[in-house]
């Protein structure tokens, strides 16, 4: 190679052309990092501000402090509180793997197509029905008041257990919906390829569709796992001791609410990173499909 | 002795006549190209005969045995005919060694190290080797519809059946996909292919088939065909495809 400067020659003038440097890269703007974030600091400080002042000049105002932002009522109630919650995170976690094993079991049968699973496809259908269409906190109520009071034997008649297995039934019913459609998004050439290479229907699923609708359905899950995070304190009303329950003895027995806010603070703390996570994971998956679209 | 044999296959789509009362015969060795306009059902005819679809009448057989029969069971068969598809379909969440081990692996027994030893040397048939660990994703077009032929021979079947693999390819991808089926072809494998590529059909083909309509209009050698076809219809179809400039 002879790297002369010779001048152009046009299209034909073969080695010697080059073609123009790359651009140079974006330099640093100051003005322009700072700009955006300076508007949303001044736009935050501006409404949080008029909010706090509107409801700071109401009359009732220091009375309402007094009861709900009460410092010393708040430290007094928050060890309990704390302990509440930890029962609700444990809850959380073990109704969450709960509803995720029995959402894909539900979603895996009625996705299903050959025809001796028709009547457990009907089962799943009518299971959906009916759990989608109750409220969860009256399945709660019917469970965690009702089954205990049958006393049947060998089961166990903790209400916490029966509230437990209300949120369980009831979200799988969501969360075998959110399944489905992942696995309905895989394309049919898939199916069709894996029938070929002589796979049972079973296998396609477990080894070619339910590892791609799983990746399809993660944003969706996110979603609901943040959701279940805090509908866990739904079982606070059949008499679990969770952090809600807590911080409503205390208001009982001091005619104090701040314990309400010291249980609003610490589901902040657990909900606030779990939905930033969720964001994060929807944005990586778009990126991904974008990547893969393009 | 005929490899497959088809006696009157007939399908519904609904009420929508698809495949109306087809016959064919295909020799061992024999390459035979199903050409027609979109709809015509050639693709449907050859998903009848490794039963991705199935037939609503008439009779698929497989050296003589009919393809629903037992002693294929549920894998005989798809261990004795392989299809390519236009698109691919390989499975994405899964690596160039993974989409060829696993049928072998889940459906045929295989051990993985067997698996993979026989998917790698596979791979290197097709200029392939250093891919194994890819994904299909960061694979061309081209590459992806090689692999995919890999993972249709793994089982060394005895009939390949093609579904307009170039279709989906950059034009300049053709070749390379072509190129394949030539050498499967001097290798003496038994193949039905789909096709829309009319000058690689008259190359590689020893007959030709003209669908319209669900039926097999016009047969026979595909210089004759393409020279000098008998039927209108085919014709008109071919006048269409030179019009195009694809001939």
């Amino acid at each position: 190679m002879t790297h002369s400067h010779l001048p152009e020659q046009g299209p034909s003038g073969g080695a010697t052309r080059r073609p123009p440097p790359p651009p140079p890269g974006r330099t640093f703007d100051w003005r322009e990092a700072l700009a955006p974030s300076l508007i949303s600091i001044v736009s935050i400080v501006v409404v949080f501000g008029a909010m706090a002042w509107v409801i700071t000049s109401a009359e009732q105002w220091p009375r309402i402090k007094l009861q709900f932002f009460n410092i010393d009522a708040m430290v007094a109630a928050f060890p309990r509180v704390l302990q509440g919650f930890w029962i609700n995170m444990s809850i959380w976690l073990i109704v969450l793997a709960c509803i995720l094993f029995l959402g894909i079991a539900l979603a895996v049968i009625r996705s299903l197509r050959a025809p001796w699973f028709a009547p457990f496809r009907l089962m799943v259908i009518l299971y959906i029905d009916l759990f989608r269409g109750l409220p969860v906190l009256l399945l709660v109520l019917l469970f965690g008041f009702g089954i205990p009071a049958l006393n049947l034997p060998g089961l166990p008649s903790s209400s916490l257990f029966w509230g437990a297995v209300a949120m369980v039934l009831s979200y799988s019913a969501y969360v075998c919906e959110i399944y489905r459609s992942g696995i309905d998004a895989v394309h049919e050439g898939q199916w069709a390829a894996a029938k070929s290479l002589g796979l049972t229907e079973w296998q396609t699923m477990i080894y070619t569709i339910l590892p791609q609708a799983l990746r399809n359905v993660l944003p969706a899950m996110m979603n609901i796992v943040v959701a279940l995070q805090k509908d866990v304190a739904l079982l606070s009303i059949i008499g679990v001791r969770d952090a809600v329950r807590e911080a409503q003895i205390y208001t009982a027995s001091t005619f104090n609410y701040s314990s309400l806010i010291v249980a609003a603070g610490l589901f902040l703390l657990a909900t606030i990173p779990m939905a930033r996570l969720a964001d994060y994971v929807t944005q990586r998956d778009r990126a991904r499909r974008l990547q893969i679209g393009g | 002795m005929p490899r497959v044999q088809l006696f009157e296959v007939t399908k519904y789509f609904g009420d929508n006549l698809v495949l109306d009362q087809v016959d064919l015969s295909v020799a061992q060795h024999e390459v035979v190209c199903l050409i027609g306009a979109s709809g015509s059902g050639k693709s449907t005819l050859l998903r009848c005969i490794n039963r991705l679809v199935k037939a609503d009448y008439g009779d698929i057989c497989l050296d003589d045995v009919p393809v629903t029969d037992e002693r294929f069971g549920k894998v005989g068969l798809h261990k004795r005919i392989g299809i390519v598809f236009q698109s691919y379909n390989l499975f994405p969440h899964l690596t160039v060694l993974d989409n060829l081990t696993l049928a072998p692996r889940k459906v045929h027994g295989k051990s993985k190290k067997e698996a993979e030893a026989q998917a790698l040397a596979q791979l290197d048939r097709f200029g392939m080797g250093s891919f194994a660990k890819a994904y299909p994703e960061q694979l061309s077009g081209g590459q992806q519809q090689r692999v995919a032929f890999v993972r249709a021979l793994m089982n060394k079947p005895d009939v390949l059946l093609l579904d307009e693999v170039t279709a989906a390819l950059d034009p300049e991808l053709v070749g390379e996909v072509l190129g394949i089926i030539k050498e499967l072809k001097a290798q003496g494998m038994t193949m039905i292919i789909v096709t829309h590529e009319m000058g690689f059909a008259r190359d590689v083909a020893d007959r030709v088939c003209f669908l319209e309509g669900g039926r097999i209009l016009e047969e026979g050698d595909p210089h004759q065909m393409f020279s000098a076809p008998q039927h209108e219809r085919t014709r008109a179809f071919l006048d269409r495809i030179i019009e195009a400039g694809r001939l």
